[in-house]
């Protein structure tokens, strides 16, 4: 494909790659921490994946293959649009295959299928700072970090406790890298957490905003803060995926009419098709409506 | 049978064309020119180059253009463009008591060397619509001054300074060369040239609003207009072949500083502190606001309390850039369908648990929660 | 102007895409502590570099530094420092504690790590990384655990002074504070971020 006359491989000139790229060496070894990085203004908004964008422009080259997903889709404008960016720009091969992708830049999701040592996954990151809703000051924050006092998010979890009965946090739960960083794990349902843990794959994060990049190298460990008597727990469904079946997936809820009635079916569109293609069947497969 | 959407990048680009439409609007009227925009909307073309962090009218213009007026989205266009741009090199401070004057006034002085100049401003004009303006009009020819501006107009900061009652504006030690914002990240706590150059990237709606709120109260400052002065200034850098300095052309600046009382401490006798405004083109409202919100964030070094939002560099610095929170605020429409969706389980089993039962009730899936192996 | 005329080697071929394929190699070398891998095309994106620069600590440089990263050499040689001037343009500095990356051919002779920068409490990040020329690496001699090693991963690395893992062993109880390590050798490489714990295999060795 032709890319972009006037603009260099990946739209960001070298001098800013070489930024960074040693931003993002720094991030790796230092697993958890957020790297400040001189984060460009870029053709598409603050907040839509700008952090996400800028990492994959920095690592990607001619021979990646690159997955983009918003919210485990390959569909979704947004995805669709930072694809159309790169395929522009770096005339790279796109693909929605997780297990063809070399790159995989993603919001608000882990791909259900298991990741391998080959794939670097690139998350965008709105808001880097786990603790910036329990304190707002950056130069208070960077203090806590760097003495991994870690006391405040644990009263807070503590309260939700008291208050409700358990943790109230279902997304961007906090966790905490190698032993040492509370990491905020970008908005990912904490049903895709465990996954950080351990991971084959290298995990690049990037919030393009607030001018940050983190990192988890390949197996490491992630834990999701928690307490004794209330471990860690993630999201499962009653009923499994109304396309494919599939009982090991996140689900989005689908309303279809305004009489209160609704379907399960994963997130992960690329798990989904797959396990279609190859004939599972869910309450609202065409092929089970159609015996019905 | 369910389909899920599909055919993003169809919707999009139709988009595209929707909004190409819209932006060209009733095609029997003619279409306007960058060069229209950029001679007869002056003042729109002046903030988003300051805001834009790029001094160029031609372009400011055409992103006024393809922005169809809106200012936010011109200048994140001319942001992102800029972006692109090589950097050859730094230009010399610009020497604004050198300015070739259009407009000087002082709220301080009823008179002073060089005099007031009124020059063209809104401020008298008495805000009547004027209807003659929806016909083609010819240029009026402007009015000439019997005689030309006095050589020199010192800035009335240097007029007080010589009795000792301004405080005294010295480089740090070193003369360290000031942070590149559009290079490397804010960090805290943020110098004043630093600060600075945020508020001079800033949005004016912001700065207005952080600035009147200094005036009623919220920080205890007490401003006089100490000067405003708007004209060209020469831009000059030394190219390391030659070694001395050339001038590369002329940009239009509009500068505030503004006199703030200053109750003194126990090594610096009472004395009158400034807050320094600065923007591209005829931008008074903005440098007057820049130049109260430097003042009010230059309380803590000065020893006085802080206790009003202006003051607190961290809230005031983190929230300037409108491309920044224009981006996150609308960042609101790309789709949250993961976490609203982990949120609405969360709040079917919050409010199950509230109504004592524990299952939910027809229709619904609640998920339940199951201990993570990976995690236990 | 009277120095003999000595043509400039060149730089990469292709900076755009040879400076892409090296740095990620070292996110790999990096995120896969105590890995050997050979830096890819460097027959032909980079045939020769200065002496005593190694092939691969030349592409690192190339594909790291500029303007932005004071750089200290432990043979800051001329045709060497002309060479990173013409091609990098990052300014050499003669403290090792004022550089970010630093080239060490002689580690017999190096500087302790402690005279590099380690970073701040609140900005571990601003610490050096450090190109160490050693002579080679081997199957064995070293257990290293930590991210990016599944379990344990065994490596030698020839060419190190006495009390080098000694003093490494001791830098790492300032952590997150620490230098970062690029280990190469002709067109190898082997990354060792501060984060990896190494243990001798014979402990007594070095003692
Ligand atoms: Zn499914």
């Amino acid at each position: 494909m032709n890319t972009i006359a006037g603009y260099n491989f990946a739209y960001l000139d070298e001098q800013t790659k070489r930024m960074i790229r040693r931003a993002l060496l720094k991030a790796v070894a230092i697993p958890g921490y957020q790297v400040p990085f001189g984060s460009r203004e870029m053709p598409l908004p603050y907040g839509w994946g700008t952090g996400g964008i800028q990492i994959t422009a920095s690592i990607l080259g001619r021979d990646d293959v690159l997955k983009v997903i918003d919210q485990g889709s390959d569909d979704t404008t947004n995805a669709v649009n930072i694809r159309r960016f790169f395929a522009r720009t770096a005339g790279i091969a796109t693909t929605e295959k997780t297990e063809d992708a070399t790159i995989i830049q993603t919001r608000h999701r882990i791909p259900e299928k298991p990741l391998s040592e080959q794939q670097i996954m690139v998350y965008q990151v709105p808001l880097p700072e786990p603790l910036a809703r329990l304190e707002p000051r950056e130069a208070v924050t960077r203090k806590l970090h760097a003495l991994a006092d870690y006391g405040l998010m644990h009263v807070k979890l503590y309260e939700d406790i008291a208050r409700y009965g358990h943790i109230a946090s279902t997304y961007d739960y906090p966790v905490l890298v190698n032993g040492r960083y509370l990491m905020a794990p970008s908005p990912i349902p904490k049903f895709d957490n465990p996954k950080l843990h351990m991971n084959p794959a290298l995990q690049l994060f990037g919030a393009g905003r607030e001018k940050r990049v983190y990192a988890i190298p390949p197996y490491t460990k992630v834990e999701s803060l928690d307490f004794e008597d209330h471990p860690f727990s993630v999201q499962r469904w009653e009923d499994p995926c109304a396309l494919c079946g599939a009982e090991d997936s996140f689900l989005d809820e689908v309303v279809l009419d305004d009489a209160g009635g609704r379907m399960f079916v994963c997130s992960d569109s690329d798990y989904c098709t797959t396990r279609q293609a190859a004939g599972h069947t869910g309450s609202q497969s065409p092929v089970a409506k159609e015996a019905a | 049978m369910y389909v899920a959407v599909k055919g993003g990048e169809t919707a999009i680009l139709n988009s595209h064309e929707l909004l190409a439409a819209a932006r060209r609007g009733d095609e029997r009227v003619p279409e306007i020119t960058p060069a229209q925009i950029r001679q007869q909307l002056r003042l729109a073309v002046a903030r988003v180059m300051s805001e834009g962090s790029l001094y160029d009218e031609d372009l400011a213009a055409l992103a006024l253009k393809q922005a169809a007026g809106d200012q936010v989205e011109a200048i994140f266009l001319l942001r992102a463009y800029r972006t692109t741009l090589p950097r050859f090199g730094y230009s010399l401070p610009v020497d604004t008591s050198r300015m070739a004057l259009r407009r000087r006034i002082s709220a301080a002085f009823k008179d002073l060397p060089g005099g007031q100049v009124l020059g063209p401003t809104y401020d008298y004009t008495q805000r009547l619509l004027d209807f003659s303006l929806c016909e083609p009009s010819a240029s009026p020819l402007p009015p000439r001054a019997d005689e030309p501006l006095a050589e020199a107009m010192p800035r009335v900061s240097e007029l007080l300074g010589h009795e000792g009652l301004m405080e005294e504006e010295l480089p740090l030690p070193g003369d360290p060369a000031p942070v590149d914002l559009s290079r490397e990240p804010l960090s805290f706590p943020a110098d004043r040239a630093t600060r600075l150059q945020n508020l001079a990237r800033g949005d004016e709606g912001f700065l207005l609003a952080m600035g009147y709120s200094t005036q009623r109260g919220y920080a205890n400052s007490h401003p006089f207009a100490g000067e405003i002065r708007m004209g060209e200034v020469a831009l000059e850098i030394v190219p390391e072949e030659l070694g001395f300095a050339i001038t590369i052309g002329e940009i239009t600046l509009t500068e505030c500083q503004m006199i703030n009382q200053f109750a003194g401490s126990s090594t610096v006798p009472p004395q009158f502190t400034r807050g320094y405004g600065l923007a591209f083109g005829e931008a008074e409202r903005k440098s007057m606001a820049m130049a109260l919100v430097d003042r009010a964030l230059r309380a803590a070094e000065l020893g006085e309390e802080t206790t009003a939002p202006a003051q607190q560099p961290e809230f005031v610095l983190s929230h300037s850039d409108n491309v920044e929170a224009s981006g996150f605020v609308q960042h609101l429409k790309l789709p949250h369908y993961v976490d609203f969706q982990s949120e609405l389980e969360l709040l079917r089993k919050m409010r199950n648990r509230h109504e004592g039962r524990m299952k939910v009730g027809a229709g619904g899936t609640a998920p339940t929660e199951v201990a993570a192996e990976e995690n236990a | 102007m009277n120095a003999p005329h000595i043509p400039m080697l060149p730089g990469f071929a292709d900076p755009v895409d040879d400076g892409q394929r090296v740095f990620r190699a070292l996110l790999d070398a990096l995120a896969r502590p105590g890995t050997v891998r050979q830096l890819p095309g460097l027959q032909v994106s980079l045939p020769r570099v200065p002496a005593p620069l190694h092939v691969a600590a030349g592409a690192v440089l190339l594909s790291l530094t500029d303007f932005e990263t004071p750089l200290w050499l432990q043979s800051p040689g001329g045709e060497l420092a002309a060479w990173l001037r013409f091609h990098c343009g990052a300014p050499l500095v003669a403290e090792p504690g004022e550089a970010r990356f630093a080239v060490i051919d002689s580690p017999a002779t190096m500087p302790p790590l402690s005279a590099f920068a380690q970073g701040e409490p609140e900005y571990p990040d601003r610490s050096a990384t450090l190109i160490v020329q050693v002579a080679g690496f081997e199957p064995s001699g070293l257990r290293l655990r930590g991210p990016g090693i599944k379990a344990e991963c065994c490596i030698g690395i020839a060419g190190l002074p006495a009390g080098f893992w000694r003093q490494r062993r001791d830098a790492q109880a300032h952590a997150p504070l620490g230098v970062d390590l690029l280990f190469v050798a002709e067109q190898a490489v082997l990354g060792l971020p501060r984060s990896t714990q190494v243990t001798q295999a014979d402990e007594d060795k070095e003692n």
